[in-house]
């Protein structure tokens, strides 16, 4: 195009905008079953302070774009999972906080009951290592996914 | 310190011995557990006296192939719980138990998996290190 | 007349408000709850099945996973019978320090618990203030041992290291901060008229009941029970300090609340008596073996913890691993609490009576 724009206006495709918009406005599905769900907490609470990056805590699946599994899950919980993410509406993502929802984590070994990985049931989109990892862990996970929304899945 | 004391107890006298006891003050229930000890199941359980600070453990034994003995739930409310619990984790059944259900594990589990020769496809062996 | 009928609602397992996975199924007339029934086990990941194949230092890390919101206390109480079962003898200086970090801790869960009770109510506010107190206390442990959450700080005979330099100055600095905190939250949530009319006469709990159902920690003591482990049986150092156990009158919500808060003023009291009078010496006993082998034989012993009367029952075999482990955890048996107190209340009370029972599910499942 020649036309001749002024300096704030800035061109764009319709799609790359709305994963923009949607990078910075996630609407967070905190599922926390265990110890990394007090880490989540912490980081939504005062000092962290998670919004600042635009994610929003919503308590409904059906409202959101991102869960985030953030503890063990069990046999008992196994298919509860797997109907709270098939109500989320796409484009929907996944994040998996802590060893337990990563691999099992401490209960790996010896254990009847703990499913060895949250991606043995749904897909995970970022993976956040620690037991349980730091807040600025977490935070740096949002910013992974931020820059996976961006791009596109 | 309250003192502490163990007894040990046949089977049928479990009722009337525990409520000997909660009419002598231990109304407190603390918890209640089994340990299984390969031929028997051991069954514990632990009562305190608030007033009198003691405490005092009542043991039981159990036959492993009929393993069936009276509730508590009659005498102390919070042995529901304990009850289904151990009832869950070693099969044990507790006769006159209001509600004997699985508490902690899905209804549809099969086996009681703190029994020591509990077999699971699930279970990963460590490897030993130590 | 109209016919009406009674309904099934299912809270949870997936629940804002029920802190952790709980599920209630209630069965309500209109809005009035006629039974409630808690389902849980959604987080039962067999800590005492591990046990058997771990060996009896392997399972501190376990312990830490309990009862998340205060793993120190958890470690300690491990650390305490298994020093029991094998007469291990505690150095003064590490019985200080886990004094110190116990309380710490128990102002750190208490804190978490009273926020998310003002949160359930509505007062987003609160929860924020204690927050922001909250990680105070885990800046003081990630000094101590380099962990927000999961300590692993206690070991059989003593802690893993010694407190690190300016601790204590840091530990003195947070109490003087803490006290005037503690007014103003009473003045934020307690004496506040919408919190005090929801969770007043809400949820009581009778004297008797409260035995019989093996209640303990603030849910007990609300119901005007005087009983607190580190009063009555004193373990650890306990019987040096001075401090005061708080009861309530009504054992209802409000007054659940008001013990926690309370308890907090009485754990400022115990650090600064407790960093006063910490002598110098060894920060852990030299003598313990790599590879613990304890006498055979069984031992129960418990302490007080945030939520009660917490547990462990040990039968050892004489080798190097644990036969069983039992946690005897308060939680569990201030949860059953829930089909008794329920029933004739709204079923937003109910969402009050979980806040206030602070359950935590590690340990309820293990």
């Amino acid at each position: 195009m020649d036309i001749e724009l002024p300096n704030n206006i800035i061109l764009t495709k319709l799609e790359p905008f709305f994963r923009w918009a949607l990078s910075h406005s996630i609407y967070m599905f905190p599922f926390g079953t265990a110890c990394c769900g007090m880490e989540l907490i912490a980081v939504n609470a005062a000092r962290y302070d998670l919004m600042r990056f635009g994610v929003i805590p919503r308590s409904t699946p059906r409202q959101a774009d991102l869960m985030t599994v953030a503890g063990t899950i069990t046999e008992k919980m196994a298919p509860l999972v797997k109907r709270l993410y098939e109500q989320m509406a796409t484009p929907k993502y996944v994040i998996a906080i802590g060893s337990c929802a990563i691999s099992g984590g401490p209960y790996h070994y010896d254990t009847y009951s703990v499913v060895k990985g949250v991606d043995k049931i749904i897909q995970v989109d970022v993976y956040i290592p620690g037991c349980p990892p730091r807040p600025e862990a977490i935070i740096h996970g949002f910013m992974e996914l931020q820059e996976k929304v961006r791009k596109g899945k | 310190m309250g003192e502490e004391r163990i007894v040990e107890i046949k089977t049928e006298e479990l009722l009337k011995i525990a409520e000997e006891f909660k009419n002598k003050g231990y109304t407190y229930f603390s918890f209640m557990t089994a340990v299984d000890e390969k031929e028997k199941f051991s069954l514990c359980y632990r009562l305190s006296s608030l007033e009198n600070k003691n405490s005092i453990t009542i043991k039981v034994k159990i036959p492993r192939d009929n393993p069936v003995i009276d509730s508590l739930t009659s005498l102390w409310a919070g042995a529901n719980w304990q009850e289904r619990e151990v009832y869950d984790l070693f099969g044990i059944i507790f006769e006159g138990h209001p509600d004997l259900r699985r508490i902690l594990l899905p209804e549809y589990w099969e086996g009681h998996p703190l029994r020591k020769d509990y077999q699971d496809e699930r279970i990963t062996k460590r490897p030993d290190f130590y | 007349m109209i016919k009406t009928e009674e309904l099934y609602l299912n809270v949870g397992p997936q629940h804002p408000s029920t802190h952790g996975v709980l599920r209630v199924i209630v069965k309500l007339d209109g809005e009035r709850i006629v039974e409630a029934k808690p389902d849980i086990g959604y987080l039962h990941r067999n800590f005492e099945k591990i046990c058997e194949s771990r060996t009896y230092t392997q399972v501190i890390p376990f312990t830490d996973r309990l009862d998340y919101p205060s793993s120190m206390v958890n470690n300690l109480a491990y650390s305490m019978t298994v020093e029991k079962l094998a007469g291990i003898t505690v150095p003064k200086r590490a019985e200080y320090i886990r004094v110190i970090v116990a309380e710490l801790n128990r102002i750190a869960s208490h804190l978490l618990s009273f926020g998310a009770s003002g949160m359930d109510a509505g007062a987003f506010t609160i929860f924020l203030y204690c927050f922001r107190e909250r990680e105070f206390i885990v800046d003081l442990f990630e000094m101590l041992c380099g962990a927000r959450l999961t300590y692993n700080y206690l070991r059989f005979g003593g802690v893993s290291q010694d407190l690190p330099e300016g601790f204590i100055e840091k530990t003195k600095e947070f109490c003087n901060y803490f006290k005037p905190k503690i007014d103003e939250y009473e003045d934020f949530l307690l004496n506040n008229y919408i919190y005090s009319q929801r969770a007043k006469n809400v949820g009581i709990l009778k004297k008797e009941n409260a035995l019989s159902y093996g209640a303990s920690g603030p849910v007990l003591r609300a119901c005007g029970v005087k009983y607190d482990l580190r009063k009555d049986e004193p373990y650890s150092v306990y019987n040096e300090f001075d401090f005061d156990i708080p009861v309530g009158k009504n054992g209802d919500c409000w007054d659940r609340a008001k013990v926690r808060l309370e308890e907090m003023r009485q754990s400022v009291r115990i650090i600064e008596q407790a960093l006063e009078t910490i002598p110098d010496g060894e920060y852990l006993n030299s003598q313990v073996p790599r590879l613990l082998k304890p006498p055979v034989g069984d031992v129960y012993h418990h302490i007080e913890s945030p939520r009660g009367e917490l547990g462990f029952y040990i039968v050892s075999d004489g080798s190097s691993r644990p036969y069983r482990i039992k946690a005897r955890s308060p939680a569990f048996s201030n949860l059953s609490i829930i089909p008794l107190i329920s029933p004739g209340l709204l079923i937003a009370d109910l969402i009050i009576i979980i806040g206030s029972l602070d359950p935590c599910f590690g340990e309820i499942d293990r």
